[in-house]
C-alpha cells in the first residue's frame, strides 16, 4: 500500500495494472543486481584490493583476461568437462534407473550401496580418481559422470516407482505387452523425474568440476581460481567465480529451454 | 460387433488372508447390460477387476467360453478416475492408443478415431490434452479409447461417479445409445439405484462383505428409454433400496459406524 495512494473507490484501468505488474517483474531483478554491485563497490572502498577488489577492477581484469584468451580457455576447459561427464552420466543413469525401478531384485541388490554412497560427496573421491585414472582429462570427466549417474539414477527410479498403477492396468487392457507398456507408459511417465535429476546433476557437476580442477588441473576455472592464490590476485578469483555463475546460469537455461521445447507434453 | 457371454462359476477373491468375495455364480448373456450394486467396500470393484483379468481368482471366470487369465483386448475397462488417460497424449492420440499398439496404419487409425470421437461428442477437443478438458469430457474420452478396440465386453467402475448430476444424466443417455449401437456386453458398477434402473437389463445386488456374494438379482424388463416416474420403476426402486439398505446397515454395523439410539 505504499505506492498506491488513490482513494478506495478509484480503480486503475486493467491495462495500467498489467503494465505495472510487468514493469515490476522486469525491473526488480536488474535493480537488485545493481544495488548489490553498489554495495560491493562501497565495501571495496574501505578494504584493501587484496581483500576485496572493487567491481571496476574485476571488470578490467576480466576484459584483460578475455583479450589474452586465458578466460575463454578456462571456461571452455571447464564447460567441456561438465558437458562430457554430465551427458555420459545422463545417458547411463536413465536406462539404469528404469531398469532398477522395474526390477525390484536388482534394486534390492544395489540398494545398500546406494544408501552408503549417497552421503559421500564426489569431492571425497578426487584423490582416489587421480590415483586410479591419472591426472588427465578422464579423471575430471569420470568424477562428473559419477556425480550425474548417481542423481539421475535415483530420480529415475523414483519416477518409475511413481507410475500410476491404474495407467498400467489401462494400458494392459488396451492391448499393451511388457515392452509396449515400458515404451508407452513407464518411460513417458518418468520423463519429468529424469529432467529434474538431470538439472540437479548439472548443479552438482559444477561443484565437482571446481574441486577436481583445484586438486589436479592446469586448465579450467577451478585451476584458475587456485593459481590466483600463488600470485595474490584476488581479482582473478572474482573473475573465476563470476564466470562460474554465468556459465551455470547459461547451462541451466539451455537445459530448461531444451527440455521445455522437446519434452513439453510430458511435464 | 458382438457381445460376449460372461460366466462366473464359484468365483472367490482374496487379498492375503482376507476373503473379500466368495462363491459368486452368475451367467451373463451376450449383449446384456448388468449393473452391480452393493454397499461401499463389499467388493464390487474387486469383482470387476477380476473379470478384467487384473486379479487371480478361485473358481472360474469365462468370457465367450474361454477362461480369463489376464487382461485382454476382448474386455475393455472404463475406470472410475479419468486419471488413466495418458496426460502426455492428446485426446486423439489417447483414443488411437490401442490401434497404434496393433500397428494399424495412420490413415485407418485417424478415420476410426474420428468416428469414435464423434460418437462421444469430442470431435472439437481432439487435439487438446486431457488436462485441458472437463471431468465429463475426460470420461467420454476414456470411453472412446475403450470402444475403439471394439471389445466384446465393457467393464465400467462407477464411470460417472465423480460427475455432477446434469453431466451424469447426459452421459447415461449417451451410454445407453452407444451400448445399443455397439451390441457389446456391459458390466457397470454403480452406487446409484436410479442409474441402474435407467441402464440395466438386470441389477445384481451384492451382500455386505467380507465374503461378499450375490444377494438378489432384479430383472428390469422395461422398454428404453425408461421413465423413472412410472409405477413399475418406482416399485423396483423401492425394492432395490430396501435390499441394499439392509446390506448397508449390515456393513456399517461391521465397521462400527452405526450408533442406534439407546
Ligand atoms: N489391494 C487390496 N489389498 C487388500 N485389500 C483390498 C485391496 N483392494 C481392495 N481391498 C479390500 O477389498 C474390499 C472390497 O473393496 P472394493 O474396492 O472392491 O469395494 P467396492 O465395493 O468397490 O467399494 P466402493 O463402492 O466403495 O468402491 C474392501 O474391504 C477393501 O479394503
Ligand atoms: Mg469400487
Amino acid at each position: 500500500m505504499s505506492d498506491t495512494t488513490q482513494s478506495p473507490g478509484v480503480r486503475l484501468p486493467l491495462s495500467t495494472l498489467r503494465f505495472k505488474a510487468m514493469a515490476t517483474k522486469v525491473s526488480v531483478g536488474p535493480l537488485s543486481v545493481l544495488a548489490g554491485l553498489l554495495l560491493w563497490h562501497v565495501a571495496s572502498l574501505y578494504t584493501s584490493p587484496l581483500f576485496l577488489p572493487s567491481p571496476l577492477t574485476v571488470w578490467r581484469t576480466a576484459l584483460e583476461m578475455l583479450a589474452d584468451g586465458s578466460l575463454l580457455e578456462s571456461v571452455a576447459a571447464s564447460a567441456w568437462r561438465i558437458a562430457a561427464g554430465w551427458a555420459a552420466g545422463v545417458a547411463v543413469g536413465v536406462p539404469l534407473g528404469v531398469f532398477m525401478g522395474r526390477f525390484p531384485v536388482i534394486r534390492l541388490m544395489v540398494d545398500p550401496y546406494i544408501e552408503f554412497f549417497r552421503f559421500i560427496p564426489p569431492i571425497a573421491f578426487v584423490t582416489l580418481a587421480v590415483i586410479w585414472l591419472g591426472p588427465g582429462e578422464i579423471t575430471k570427466i569420470a568424477l562428473i559422470f559419477y556425480t550425474t549417474v548417481f542423481i539421475v539414477t535415483l530420480n529415475t527410479i523414483a519416477g518409475v516407482k511413481a507410475v500410476n498403477p491404474l495407467r498400467l492396468q489401462a494400458a494392459r487392457s488396451l492391448g499393451a505387452n511388457a515392452i509396449s507398456e515400458m515404451t508407452t507408459v513407464i518411460l513417458p511417465s518418468t520423463v519429468p523425474f529424469m529432467v529434474t535429476g538431470a538439472r540437479i546433476a548439472m548443479g552438482n557437476s559444477f561443484l565437482t568440476v571446481v574441486s577436481a580442477e583445484i586438486v589436479s588441473a592446469q586448465t579450467g576455472l577451478g585451476a584458475m581460481i587456485w593459481t590466483a592464490r600463488n600470485f595474490a590476485r584476488t581479482d582473478w578469483v572474482f573473475v573465476g567465480i563470476i564466470a562460474l555463475g554465468i556459465l551455470g546460469y547459461v547451462f541451466d537455461r539451455v537445459l530448461r529451454l531444451a527440455s521445455n521445447k522437446l519434452l513439453n507434453r510430458y511435464q | 460387433m458382438q457381445g460376449a457371454s460372461i460366466s462366473l462359476d464359484h468365483v472367490g477373491i482374496s487379498f492375503g488372508d482376507a476373503q473379500i468375495v466368495s462363491n459368486v455364480n452368475l451367467e451373463i448373456r451376450p449383449g446384456e447390460f448388468i449393473c452391480l450394486l452393493g454397499p461401499s467396500g463389499c467388493g464390487k470393484s474387486t469383482l470387476l477387476n477380476a473379470i478384467a483379468g487384473f486379479l487371480p481368482v478361485q473358481g472360474r471366470i469365462e468370457v465367450n467360453e474361454s477362461p480369463v487369465t489376464g487382461p485382454g483386448l476382448d474386455r475393455g475397462v472404463v475406470f472410475q478416475s479419468a486419471e488413466v488417460l495418458f496426460p502426455w497424449l492428446t485426446i486423439r492420440e489417447n483414443v488411437e492408443y490401442g490401434l497404434r499398439l496393433r500397428g494399424t496404419p495412420a490413415l485407418a487409425r485417424r478415420e476410426k478415431a474420428d468416428h469414435f470421437l464423434g460418437l462421444v461428442g469430442l470431435t472439437h477437443a481432439a487435439e487438446k490434452f486431457p488436462a485441458q478438458l472437463s471431468g465429463g469430457m475426460r470420461q467420454r474420452a476414456q470411453i472412446a479409447r475403450v470402444l475403439i478396440n471394439e471389445p466384446h465386453v465393457v467393464l465400467m467402475d462407477e464411470p460417472f461417479g465423480a460427475l455432477d448430476a446434469q453431466t451424469r444424466e447426459v452421459l447415461q443417455v449417451e451410454l445407453d445409445r452407444i451400448w445399443r449401437e455397439s451390441g457389446c456386453t456391459i458390466v457397470f458398477v454403480t452406487h446409484d439405484i436410479w442409474e441402474a434402473l435407467l441402464l440395466a437389463d438386470r441389477v445384481v445386488v451384492m451382500t455386505a462383505g467380507p465374503r461378499a456374494g450375490i444377494k438378489t438379482i432384479e430383472t428390469i424388463d422395461l422398454p428404453h428409454p425408461r421413465d423413472q416416474g412410472s409405477s413399475e420403476c418406482l416399485a423396483l426402486f423401492r425394492r432395490l433400496r430396501d435390499d441394499i439398505g439392509a446390506e448397508v446397515k449390515q456393513a456399517l454395523r461391521q465397521q462400527g459406524l452405526n450408533r442406534e439410539p439407546v
